[in-house]
């Protein structure tokens, strides 16, 4: 499954990250079942579990969920792949927020900028769901990690849900619970 | 930042007066790389909560609305929300130097400590110990996912387009993505268009129902 990342593909991989700067509205994490698609269903460069592995390692790290995207352009193609993902990831949407920042600070409450807010905030919503679904896959889909995975899921669900626990305190926990073999 | 710092019409009293202008800004373009900086370094499992109280409550750089308005906006734009609001801060202090300065003490030190785990990651993954942490790590980030996009839920209450056509748009975004595997590049360009439409119906007949009331 696993695909031999050539130098050549840098440029591609780069143009990539490009476009889905754009598309990460909600975040970056929005566009992590992309990320999955293109590195790991499409072009084979990742296994699942490099993919989460990704994901695990920036949020035991501290800082913003995005340097996710540095951490997967490293495993494909080392430093410039980290370079490239990240660079990529972050010009094209940093440079729209600026001009609409400047631009929209004057028209707040125009009917087009309401209608924007309200229009995307469902399908925002949902890519975060899209995006819970796509971490969840390499517990559900192998049957040694199912039965640990899911619980350890669905407690930090509930426990996120019923209380104000800061998630540092839950992300301690299940890595304790993973370094005991109960995941 | 159109309006000027004082007491609104709506807020005549100005009783919320604290609330009405930041009493502090950013002496430099170092303070603001070297505050990023920091607010970062203690955001583990998410940066938003420890930027709001370093910003707001502490440097008072921002009041609690402006800080509201900027997450807005920042969650609207492409791109991570912390970042862009880091980005826009940083902008309206310094122009795009400032940016730069906000939006590089985000990201520098934590990219280069969680590449650095990253590296080691391989040799430490010998450990079934260490492989064991980061497989329960990455649970509980699913977990923080899954918990975080319920409680957004909450948010599509006001929404103008109403709950069923929250819930319709919701549940296609899910089908297309999550089951059908579609690029994002079409999905996000065709929903949002659609959604924005949608809304853009919803409130102008809102506003004509609050002109015949």
């Amino acid at each position: 499954m696993i695909a031999e990342f050539a130098i050549g593909d840098l440029p591609e991989f780069f143009l990539r990250f490009l476009t889905l700067s754009l598309l990460s509205i909600g975040g970056a994490m929005a566009t992590a079942p992309e990320m999955h698609r293109y590195l790991v269903a499409e072009r084979g460069w990742l296994g699942d579990s490099e993919f989460t592995t990704a994901i695990a390692l920036a949020q035991a790290a501290p800082g913003p969920n995005v340097i996710f995207v540095p951490v997967l352009g490293f495993q494909v193609a080392g430093l410039p792949g980290a370079a490239a993902a990240l660079i990529g990831i972050l010009l094209p949407s940093t440079l729209l927020s600026l001009a609409v920042s400047r631009w929209g600070a004057k028209r707040r409450d125009t009917p087009g900028v309401r209608a924007f807010t309200a229009g995307f905030a469902p399908m925002t919503v949902s890519l975060m769901f899209c995006a819970g679904w796509v971490l969840s896959l390499p517990y559900i889909s192998t049957p040694d990690h199912r039965v640990g995975g899911i619980s350890l899921i669905l407690l930090t669900v509930v426990i996120m849900s019923a209380t104000r626990l800061g998630p540092i305190w839950l992300i301690a926990a299940g890595g304790a619970a993973g370094a005991l073999g109960w995941v | 930042m159109t309006a000027p710092p004082g007491p609104t019409p709506a807020d005549p009293g100005g009783a919320r007066s604290e609330d009405v202008t930041a009493t502090a800004a950013p002496r430099s373009l170092l303070d603001l790389f070297l505050t990023f900086s920091w607010l970062a370094l203690q955001g583990f499992g998410g940066v938003l909560a420890v930027t709001q109280r370093e910003l707001v409550d502490r440097k008072r750089w921002l009041t609690r609305a402006e800080f509201v308005e900027l997450y807005s906006l920042a969650q609207m734009l492409p791109g991570a929300n912390v970042v862009n609001l880091s980005l826009i801060l940083g902008d309206r202090h310094f122009g795009w130097p400032g940016a730069l300065a906000a939006v590089s003490g985000m990201l520098l030190a934590p990219t280069i400590i969680v590449l650095a785990l990253a590296a080691s990651y391989n040799q430490l993954a010998q450990f079934p110990a260490v492989a064991g942490a980061l497989r329960g790590m990455g649970a509980v980030a699913a977990g923080l996912m899954i918990a975080m996009a319920l409680k957004l839920v909450i948010t599509l209450r006001g929404n103008v387009m109403g709950p069923f056509l929250c819930a319709l748009f919701a549940i296609v975004t899910g089908i297309l993505v999550a089951v059908l595997r579609l690029p994002l590049v079409w999905v996000v360009p065709s929903i949002g268009l659609l959604g924005w439409s949608v809304a853009r119906i919803c409130i102008s007949r809102a506003d004509r129902r609050v002109e015949r009331t």
